[in-house]
């Protein structure tokens, strides 16, 4: 059924579109991830335009994450208190951010920039998460050969002051390493164009130290404030929200991330962060692969005055 | 014998008139672009008209006459970017503005274009794709301006954007021609110019104009409109939207399982 979209002035097929929107939502209810970074390339693979694909799919996100916070409140595996902290910090990274690409795109080449950024921090993240993930699932199996890891003692965090108690996540510490951690997060979605949940959830557990359950919920948390914002934003300035795109999309979308939360409770807390190292690998090694490989087509088409 | 000899003579005087004219019309002088659509497709025919008052008396027997259509998309400006590999990654390095390049363009013809069009005819009138993008401007920027414009048409002649249709013009009688135009599902909304030419000996000899409106209608050009107009209060509702579904399938969800 070829759906004609008003904005994006191209007809598509409305079911290949459900289908890709339940596709990123049960990635998003799993792994607390919008799943732009997903979502806006293969836009754009169907014909999509690049402006249109990035913003509609904000509105999106907005919907998947929305369902998949009610279905982790129900489990009460959302650490409001925290989302807001980091909220906080986000909206600060989020303005310092936007400075800071208007400085890099005064220099030219910010694309380039955004790429190899892309590549640096998915690199690094995915392999520690990986080879840390890999080594708890081992220990797991065999546990009469390593003593049961201890709580990582976090020195330097415990001194610092400004303590919270953040009772879902079951931890007392101080609402400095929250901030920050939004700030750099902030920073980053501003600069490279998306809601950042790649870094926020791996940066959760391993800086702050929540449980990996709680951390699913509460990133989808501050993903919906983050793309409502970007939604309201592109749809005032550029008018490239598009509607019916988005419904499509949405519909797809909300359904999967009631499936996602589903499969991601089931899964034990390694498994769940294995997946999502081997995940942010992926989309890593595609972008590099992308740098170091002749294209095809050596031109592209842009429309001159569009973003 | 006789009656050879009449009919040579009435070719010669019905025939040969050294001016045409055309006329010639669309079945449709305006496409509507609803939610469901799909593509479309028009019928251009018409009519060679000869006049009479300009003909010289001993003009020989003329060649026959053929027929070029060309539909153009409303025209934009483009960027076309080239990669170039710079320590070991390949990045966009050199960039050229095409001023003013139409969306779509196709090109229907009688016969293969290069049979029946002179290049000085080309030139005047802007028919063939290359001459259709317009490039002049910044040229200086890039060292190879026509390779940028090559890669355009390329791009464009992939996705069917551009399109060259040789012998699908069909004429009847060297006066009445018709043929069909496709217009894909991907049409921006816009005029589209749709010219006629009739050539003979490489030559064009009469042309016609006809504008066809492409317009959305219906619901289109209410989200259309409003996305323009109303932006704060598209973006809310776009935004309302979200929440009501992520909200009715987490709803639809506890009650399957509830139950």
């Amino acid at each position: 059924m070829q759906i004609y979209l008003p904005i994006a002035e191209v007809s598509v097929n409305a079911f290949m579109l459900l289908g890709l929107g339940g596709m990123v939502g049960i990635l998003s209810g799993m792994f607390g991830v919008g799943g732009g970074f997903l979502m806006t390339p293969l836009l754009m693979f169907i014909g999509i335009p690049p402006a249109v694909a990035v913003a509609t799919e904000a509105n999106q996100i907005v919907a998947s994450s929305f369902s998949g916070v009610l279905a982790h409140l129900r489990k009460k595996t959302v650490d409001i208190r925290m989302g807001i902290v980091l909220q906080i910090g986000g909206l600060i990274g989020a303005g310092l951010g936007v400075v800071l690409f208007n400085f890099l795109k005064s220099l030219g080449q910010v694309d380039l920039l955004i790429t190899l950024s892309y590549v640096f921090f998915l690199g690094i993240v995915g392999t520690l998460m990986f080879i840390e993930s890999v080594g708890a699932i081992r220990r797991a199996r065999n546990p009469a050969k390593a003593p049961p890891p201890k709580r990582r003692q976090r020195g330097w965090v415990q001194t610092l002051p400004f303590k919270m108690r953040f009772r879902t996540s079951g931890l007392y510490i101080s609402v400095i390493p929250p901030v920050l951690v939004g700030v750099f997060v902030g920073i980053l979605a501003a600069i490279m164009g998306v809601g950042g949940g790649f870094i926020m959830v791996p940066a959760m557990i391993y800086i702050l130290g929540m449980p990996t359950k709680v951390v699913v919920g509460t990133s989808l948390f501050q993903i919906i404030l983050v793309t409502g914002f970007t939604t309201l934003l592109h749809a005032t300035t550029n008018h490239t929200v598009d509607m019916a795109l988005a419904v499509l999309l949405l519909v797809g979308g909300v359904v999967g991330a009631q499936i996602g939360t589903q499969i991601g409770t089931k899964l034990k807390a390694e498994q769940l962060r294995v997946l999502l190292a081997g995940m942010v690998l992926l989309v890593c090694g595609k972008l590099a692969s992308d740098l170091l490989l002749q294209p095809a087509e050596l031109y592209s088409l842009g429309l001159s005055g569009g973003h | 014998m006789r009656l050879a000899l009449l009919i040579v003579t009435f070719l010669f005087t019905a025939l040969p008139a050294a001016a045409q004219s055309v006329v010639a019309d669309l079945s449709q002088s305006r496409v509507s672009i609803t939610a469901s659509f799909a593509g479309s497709h028009i019928l251009v025919f018409g009519a060679v008209k000869h006049t009479e008052e300009s003909r010289p008396k001993s003009y020989p027997v003329l060649d026959p006459i053929d027929v070029i259509v060309t539909v153009s998309g409303p025209r934009e400006s483009v960027t076309v970017r080239k990669k170039d590999r710079r320590a070991g990654i390949w990045i966009n390095a050199e960039a050229m503005r095409i001023d003013s390049a139409p969306t779509l363009y196709k090109i229907a013809s009688s016969r293969p274009l290069e049979d029946i069009l002179s290049e000085t005819d080309d030139l005047r009138h802007s028919i063939s794709i290359p001459l259709a993008v317009r490039s002049a401007g910044d040229a200086g920027e890039v060292e190879n301006s026509e390779a940028f414009v090559e890669a355009l048409i390329r791009i464009r002649e992939d996705t069917g954007d551009y399109e060259v249709l040789p012998n699908s013009v069909r004429v009847i009688d060297q006066t009445l021609f018709r043929t069909d135009i496709n217009l894909p599902a991907n049409l921006v909304e816009g005029d589209y110019t749709t010219r006629i030419f009739l050539t003979r000996n490489e030559q064009v000899v009469a042309d016609f104009t006809r504008v066809l409106y492409v317009r959305k209608v219906g619901i289109e050009r209410w989200v259309y409109n409003l996305a323009q107009d109303q932006a704060l209060i598209y973006g809310l509702l776009s935004l309302a939207i979200a929440i009501a579904a992520g909200w009715s399938a987490s709803a639809a969800f506890r009650y399957m399982r509830g139950s």
